[in-house]
């Protein structure tokens, strides 16, 4: 997407000098045994209680002190109930989608953290999904608290939650067109006058990368 | 049949009759409803209710006086806080987040902060000063949240004169948050790697001065509502949703203590430094409205003295640093505060536009650009007056958050509406929504 905007600025608008640069999302690599702390524990319990583990779970990605399961969209209702059941994650905190434009076959990621308060543990789950075919089974049935948090992430990004009990939009209005936290839709706003001049909307103005 | 009563004119519609009500009195309403032979009524509640704790919609099914079915509708507060954010850099997120749920602005930019810093792996690089203000702030902020929340709970149960001492606390409190960042409401005040600016001349004094004041005048609703036959019969048994109900709808804060489970995440999965504070986590076994304003009424006093043991820290603490020393990433300065509010420091303008060219350079890159933040996601939880507040954060190594998502308490617990609900009273519904406390800043975003 290129943008225009103050000062006659094309390309990344940037004037400035230090804008050549174009960052490309780069998310972290797998990780290798040992992940440290209960990480471990974590991902052999999962293993020994579900058999499909190695089918099932694309990556795992240690980061920053935190554990993310990179789940196949087949396999996530399996994998959701028994995190739930046997490794006692109790509860699900909601659903928060990203969109990777760039990340061709991958574009639209649902990111679920995890709490267990019987063992005090946190992990995240993450499933991705083509854009052209936007569909991950809800998690609804698992964790009923997941309800809105999924209607969320439809109204913003488009995921369709199948099987949810009734998927419709939650912060926008009903008859809204488009998804408004994809990279592709764009910020809007009104250009503001201010004594004959115009600063454009945030989204057209100039900006470092 | 149409009435022509100006307050509550009908129309007909495929699926009945609708009437608008608007104000004034419904006698030709009430004829009229009473002669048609359908039992189910859908009533509208909100959201310009004066009693569904803000622009809330409450989509009822009525048989009689009995709830069967309760719908919410949200959404009428929805800002695109998340969107925006990502056209702003990380600095400037604090003024974003700090306007979401509007009765705990500290919350927000904690929970933010505290996601940014273990982003760019500074976590233990925070000083302690900054953490002991960022906890006292935090406790200030419950105490004027929880207020709130017992005040306006109290009014859209009928009960006038417990808001009134209840707004007169909070008063105390955003006297105190004007005094320390200049602003009483959204103040931005906790800022990546540590807080905006330190705390004025005196301020240690008054806020002890204010802690004991708080804690006298707490007694005056504590007498005014705990045991009273009428407060009693309105909450006690209402709402009732126990800890599997909880659990699957994800409910935390005040709502899930109720269930008598001690889940307070400054005490689990401690943020902040709050392992170094002693206080108890309150909790109560009545699953119902009672328990959780009990709950509320119990961590006022809990968090006064969390702010007592951290105003001696802080004295201990006398000029140490309130931000990290990695000048990359620390706000430029730290601004005096002027007879108007927020003002300038002379000092370093005096540096960046008089002596130091490399000075000012680095304050420009700093203040137009910001700081870049290693690409990557964290999750970041913390105890907010309504529950856990999560930050989840994703970068991509620009100057500026790739997505922000909040995982908001109130969001999130509104759901519980039709479980505690559904089968009671239409009046008790505006108790069982009180009791969960939800801010539509907050739920909407």
């Amino acid at each position: 997407m290129s943008e225009s905007g103050m000062f006659g600025a094309h390309g990344t608008g940037d004037t400035s000098g230090y804008g050549g640069l174009v960052r490309t999302a780069v998310s972290a690599g797998s990780s290798q045994r040992p992940y440290g702390g209960y990480f471990d524990d974590v991902a052999d319990d999962l293993e020994r209680a579900y058999p499909g583990f190695s089918d099932a779970i694309e990556r795992v990605v240690v980061d920053r002190g935190e554990l993310t399961l990179h789940v196949k969209r087949e396999k996530l209702v399996e994998v959701a109930l028994i995190l739930r059941d046997v490794l006692k994650f109790e509860m699900c905190m909601g659903v928060s989608g990203v969109h990777y434009p760039e990340n061709l076959g991958r574009e639209l990621v649902a990111v679920y953290p995890l709490l267990s308060m019987t063992n005090n543990r946190r992990i995240r789950l993450e499933v991705s999904v083509p854009d052209s075919d936007a569909h991950i089974p809800s998690l609804v049935e698992v964790w009923a608290g997941n309800n809105w948090h999924e209607r969320e992430t439809f109204d913003m990004f488009g995921i369709i939650f199948d099987s949810h009990p009734g998927l419709t939009r939650i912060l926008m209005p009903d008859d809204w067109a488009g998804h408004p936290q994809r990279k592709d839709y764009a910020l809007g706003g009104v250009p503001i006058e201010y004594k004959g001049a115009t600063v454009p909307a945030p989204d057209n103005r100039r900006s470092y990368k | 049949m149409t009435t022509t009563d100006p307050y509550a004119p009908s129309r007909e519609t495929t699926e009945g009759t609708v009437f608008s009500v608007t104000g004034g009195d419904w006698d030709s309403l009430v004829q009229e409803i009473g002669s048609t032979k359908e039992e189910r009524v859908v009533v509208n509640m909100g959201p310009q209710h004066p009693s569904t704790h803000g622009v809330l919609r409450l989509v009822l099914e009525l048989e009689g006086e009995t709830v069967t079915e309760v719908r919410c509708g949200v959404g009428y507060l929805h800002t695109g806080i998340e969107k925006n954010m990502e056209y702003r850099n990380w600095t400037q997120g604090t003024t974003f987040v700090t306007r979401m749920d509007y009765l705990g602005p500290i919350f927000n930019e904690t929970a933010y902060c505290l996601a940014i810093e273990k982003l760019l792996g500074i976590t233990n690089d925070v000083p302690e000063r900054a953490s002991v203000i960022r906890v006292m702030m935090m406790e200030l902020n419950r105490i004027s949240s929880h207020m709130v929340a017992l005040g306006t709970g109290a009014l859209e149960l009928g009960a006038i004169t417990p808001m009134f001492f209840a707004f007169r606390e909070r008063e105390i409190v955003l006297d105190l948050f004007e005094m320390i960042s200049g602003l009483r409401m959204n103040m931005a005040y906790i800022r990546p790697g540590g807080v905006q600016q330190d705390l004025p001349e005196g301020a240690i004094p008054k806020i002890r001065d204010a802690v004991s004041q708080m804690r006298k005048n707490f007694k005056d609703n504590t007498t005014l509502l705990v045991g009273n036959a009428i407060w009693l019969k309105r909450t006690q048994g209402i709402g009732y949703l126990d800890l599997a109900g909880a659990t699957t709808l994800g409910i935390t804060g005040p709502v899930l203590r109720s269930t008598g489970l001690p889940w307070d995440l400054r005490k689990v999965q401690p943020y902040c430094g709050y392992e170094n504070y002693n206080f108890d986590v309150i909790t109560a076994d009545t699953c119902d409205v009672y328990g959780r304003f009990l709950i509320r009424m119990n961590e006022l006093e809990q968090s006064l003295r969390i702010i007592e043991q951290a105003l001696d820290k802080l004295e201990k603490l006398e000029g140490a640093p309130v931000m990290v020393l990695d000048k990359k990433i620390a706000w430029p300065a730290q601004l005096a505060l002027g007879s108007d509010g927020l003002g300038n420091s002379l000092n370093h303008i005096r540096e960046i536009m008089g002596t130091s060219m490399e000075s000012l350079i680095h304050h420009f890159k700093l203040v137009t650009e910001g700081f870049h933040v290693p690409a990557g996601q964290v999750y970041q939880g913390v105890e907010s007056a309504r529950g856990e507040l999560g930050a989840h954060v994703v970068s991509d190594g620009g100057t500026k958050p790739y997505r922000m998502h909040f995982r908001e308490p109130s969001f999130n617990n509104l759901q519980a509406t039709a479980a505690m609900s559904e089968g009671g009273m239409i009046a008790d519904i505006i108790g069982a929504v009180a009791s969960i406390d939800p801010v539509m800043g907050g739920v909407d975003r």
